[in-house]
């Protein structure tokens, strides 16, 4: 028997998360997807796993990911190039490694294991890195994925009944409705639905954030570790205006991925020429031969931010039948799995890996949530 | 003059592509993602399997690379040089012209008899397109003519950016006239990735290209008029052609044969002393491919023939990847123009078989068109005759040319169906549209983008044609870090 009924809104990879660990949770699992699986911001994310330092409840949420991606990885079909590749957080000057030490020390604290690379150890490690580099910090554990068939894996091993091609337009108080007037009813609704999250439930404090990718075709061993410039945090952090930030990351395939542009606001999915030159321009100044290898595609994501940077999951203020799981901006990829983990754990009342309350939806005042985020 | 291939010194005459030089001396050109020896498919840039490394610089589309003394050449990926730097260059005309085949030639020529200044641009080594390719076809000495460059992304209103092999060039237009051609149509089939299985036209431009073929046994197969011309012309060269199957019924090809314009009519007897004594069989297709030979379907019997390659494609669909990327409205494939050739996007014109596949008079008279409005002028009557004659002929064409419904079950199910990601038709089967079958499979995702096996998905699986994102053909990287601004 199961425990009762839940609809997962939105067959991304947090939802494939949340339809996953429901379902292992007891759980009579639908799955709703207007598009396709893993087709908005999975599809468009870089697939990196890395554990960041940011805050602590930041660190918190990503190592614990990390690790659930880690024991789920030997589990993953070949298609989805799970790789354990590593992060270089590469520094361009003294002061950059001076943050390069405090890294070290952050994570050193907390049981991930990192090395210092001096320039020559930088050089040795990423020989298409320009000459001049300081050094930088090489986090062996960190991996990648491709995060469609990811998402497509969890949907398959979760059972849940999928839903296909029609847009959910509203839910709330036990109930799912569809845009041609059907309605699906259940004990819980968990909202991922990525952007559109914020329309479902209105007053989660969402914005979009759009960012660009190229990826070249294949020249394997050409870059071996996911390469990050430190300044990469300035630039995820800023919260107004655009940036950019050299980030670059070598898929299984031999192929080379190139990031990292952030917009605020823009919700068009177009490539923008003169953001799209500005990143590879930046990008270029840490690996000056990128310029010559030949480029395959481009394409935007709109990544769900929150003004903390830290992701939506627990329940909505106003409906204790809808639990959000959205908002997880750039790490909605390696912070899935535990975003699946706390909302069965809500939807249980058991005890999580990690404490879930900086990641509630009400920890957002009402004057913050009906704010200006655009 | 001496290149190397794979360690190997190789002779090779002056002229010859580096793809059929690699050819020649391999057997193959590359390996594909799971390891099979893959050949050039298309002979015109397309298809990106005759990709090697060329002194030092991998992933080099070798059948648009003419050989060199001294060059070395692996068919692995191999990177020892970083980049030679990326020179951006600028150029300004009244009228860009992409594509120097028949359209496009026509329509620059039309441009600089207005009195403007016309730019013509085309990826290949020369200029002529596929159906004159490298036939010392004359040129205006005013036009500008850069070949060897390919139309890559519109970065700023009003400028196209190509690359060539020196690096980037910005190209700043009042008009635009697209003249992008067409492309071969291939359908897959059980051993259609064998590197001795090529397109009909592909083969014959690998022929040209220096590939040879004397005393080469070759079965010609697919559908269209161009499979009697290849095989004509392969002939000529020496080649000893078995048999050309046609999947059409005899008497559609009749009713076509007994409608054709007398030009047309004329060329066929030029052609009928070329193909005296070769069989043709109508309602026939290739069921597989195998090392050595080929298998035919003959109404309904399987007849294997022993032969040196198979010349295989199934007509033509039109090259709309740049019109699509620019935002003009598309038919059933095909770009929407209005009488003078002009699309619904401002200042862009399109001409030839972008606009529906219809051969060479139509591709001329419409490219004249095109170009003597972009000059500002107005057509004579006997262009617009031509035009009209000869979209009667186009129509006809498609009809012939109609894909029998038999021809879905060419693939079983282990048939690679994107070369470029060694995708199936069993992984395909399962997927619901284009979008989750790129996701989920890599389908169309490779360097080709999917300009071979997205046809194939249409024809086979009834899917749409895969969004047009930048670049609208693989170019360096550094083709999108250059700002873009107008000369």
């Amino acid at each position: 028997m199961a425990k009762g009924v839940v609809i997962v809104v939105g067959a991304g990879i947090v939802g494939a998360a949340c339809a996953d660990a429901c379902a292992r949770a007891g759980y009579e699992v639908t799955v709703c997807e207007a598009a396709g699986i893993g087709g908005g911001a999975t599809a468009a994310g870089m697939g990196h796993l890395v554990v960041m330092d940011d805050s602590e409840a930041q660190f918190a949420l990503t190592d614990r990911s990390q690790r659930l991606w880690r024991t789920l990885a030997p589990k993953l079909p070949a298609a989805a190039e799970f790789a354990s590749s590593g992060t270089i957080w590469v520094a361009a000057d003294a002061e950059e490694m001076t943050a390069v030490e405090q890294k070290h020390a952050y994570y050193g604290e907390r049981g991930i294991e990192t090395t210092i690379l001096d320039a020559a150890a930088l050089a040795r490690e990423e020989p298409n890195l320009r000459g001049g580099l300081a050094g930088g910090l090489l986090v062996a554990s960190d991996c990648v994925v491709y995060p469609p068939v990811a998402a497509e894996f969890l949907l398959e091993r979760s059972g849940a009944t999928i839903k296909m091609g029609e847009p959910v337009v509203a839910l709330g108080q036990g109930e799912v409705r569809f845009r041609s007037g059907a309605a699906l009813q259940a004990d819980v609704i968990v909202n991922a639905a990525g952007m559109a999250a914020g329309r479902l439930t209105p007053g989660l404090p969402i914005r979009a954030r759009k960012g660009h990718l190229l990826i070249t075709d294949r020249y394997p061993g050409w870059v071996r570790h996911q390469l990050v410039e430190l300044g990469y945090l300035k630039s995820a952090h800023s919260q107004d205006g655009d940036s950019v930030a050299f980030n670059a990351q070598p898929r299984p395939t031999g192929q080379v991925l190139i990031g990292s542009s952030r917009q605020f606001g823009v919700t068009d999915a177009a490539v923008d020429r003169a953001m799209l030159a500005r990143m590879l321009r930046r990008a270029e100044q840490y690996m000056p031969a990128l310029a010559g290898l030949s480029a395959i595609r481009t394409w935007t994501g709109v990544r769900a931010a929150t003004p903390d940077g830290l992701p939506l999951i627990g329940p909505a203020r106003e409906d204790a039948t809808v639990l959000v799981a959205s908002g997880h901006e750039g790490l909605g990829i390696t912070t899935a799995l535990v975003t699946g983990e706390l909302i069965a754990a809500i939807l249980t009342g058991g005890a999580s890996a990690i404490p879930p309350e900086p990641y509630l939806p009400t920890r957002f005042q009402e004057t913050e949530a009906y704010g200006h985020h655009g | 003059m001496v290149i190397t291939v794979d360690g190997q010194p190789v002779e090779v005459q002056r002229g010859v592509s580096v793809a059929a030089a690699v050819s020649a001396a391999k057997g193959y050109t590359r390996r594909s993602v799971c390891g099979e020896a893959r050949g050039p498919l298309c002979g015109m840039g397309i298809c990106f399997e005759c990709r090697v490394t060329i002194d030092g610089h991998a992933q080099q589309r070798s059948c648009q690379i003419p050989a060199a003394a001294g060059m070395q050449i692996a068919t692995e990926v191999v990177i020892e040089r970083p980049a030679a730097s990326v020179g951006h260059g600028r150029r300004a005309a009244d009228v860009v012209v992409v594509g120097a085949g028949p359209a496009g030639l026509a329509a620059a020529t039309a441009v600089v008899r207005g009195g403007q200044r016309a730019i013509l641009i085309d990826d290949n080594p020369a200029v002529g397109g596929q159906i004159w390719r490298a036939g010392g076809v004359p040129v205006a000495p005013s036009i500008e003519l850069h070949c060897q460059t390919r139309v890559v992304d519109q970065p700023a209103p009003g400028v196209l950016r190509a690359e060539n092999p020196d690096g980037i060039i910005d190209f700043s237009y009042r008009k635009l006239v697209l003249a992008t051609g067409a492309r071969e149509r291939f359908l897959p089939f059980p051993g259609w990735t064998l590197p001795r299985v090529l397109g009909a036209g592909g083969l014959q431009a690998m022929v040209k290209a220096g590939l040879p073929i004397a005393g080469k046994r070759v079965v010609v197969a697919g559908t269209g008029p161009l499979l009697p011309l290849v095989a004509a012309y392969l002939r000529q060269h020496g080649a000893k052609i078995i048999a050309i199957a046609e999947q059409q019924q005899a008497p559609l090809l009749m009713k076509f044969l007994s409608a054709l314009p007398p030009k047309k009519i004329l060329e066929l007897m030029k052609m009928a002393p070329a193909l005296a004594g070769v069989p043709v069989w109508s309602s026939t297709w290739p069921a597989e491919a195998y090392a050595g030979g080929v298998t035919l379907n003959r109404w309904g019997k399987l007849k294997k023939i022993a032969c040196d390659y198979v010349a295989c494609g199934f007509h033509l669909i039109p090259n709309t990847e740049l019109a699509r990327m620019l935002g003009c409205a598309m038919q059933n494939g095909c770009v929407v123009v209005n009488e003078r050739q002009e699309t619904n996007v401002a200042d862009v014109y399109c001409a030839g078989e972008p606009t529906g596949v219809g051969g060479v008079e139509l591709a001329e008279a419409e490219g004249a068109i095109a170009g003597t409005a972009a000059a500002g002028q107005g057509p004579s009557k006997k262009l617009l005759k031509q035009r009209e004659r000869y979209r009667r002929f186009a129509d006809r064409l498609d009809e012939v040319c109609a894909l029998r419904p038999e021809l879905r079950d060419l693939p079983r199910a282990d048939t690679v169906v994107c070369r470029c990601e060694d995708v199936t038709y069993g992984q395909l089967t399962a997927q619901p549209d284009t979008r989750a079958a790129k996701l989920l499979t890599r389908c169309g995702m490779g360097p080709c983008q999917a300009r071979v096996c997205g046809p194939a998905c249409e024809f086979l699986l009834g899917w749409s044609a895969p969004a047009v994102r930048p670049p609208v053909f693989p170019a360096r990287v550094a083709a999108f870090s250059a700002s873009a601004s107008r000369e």
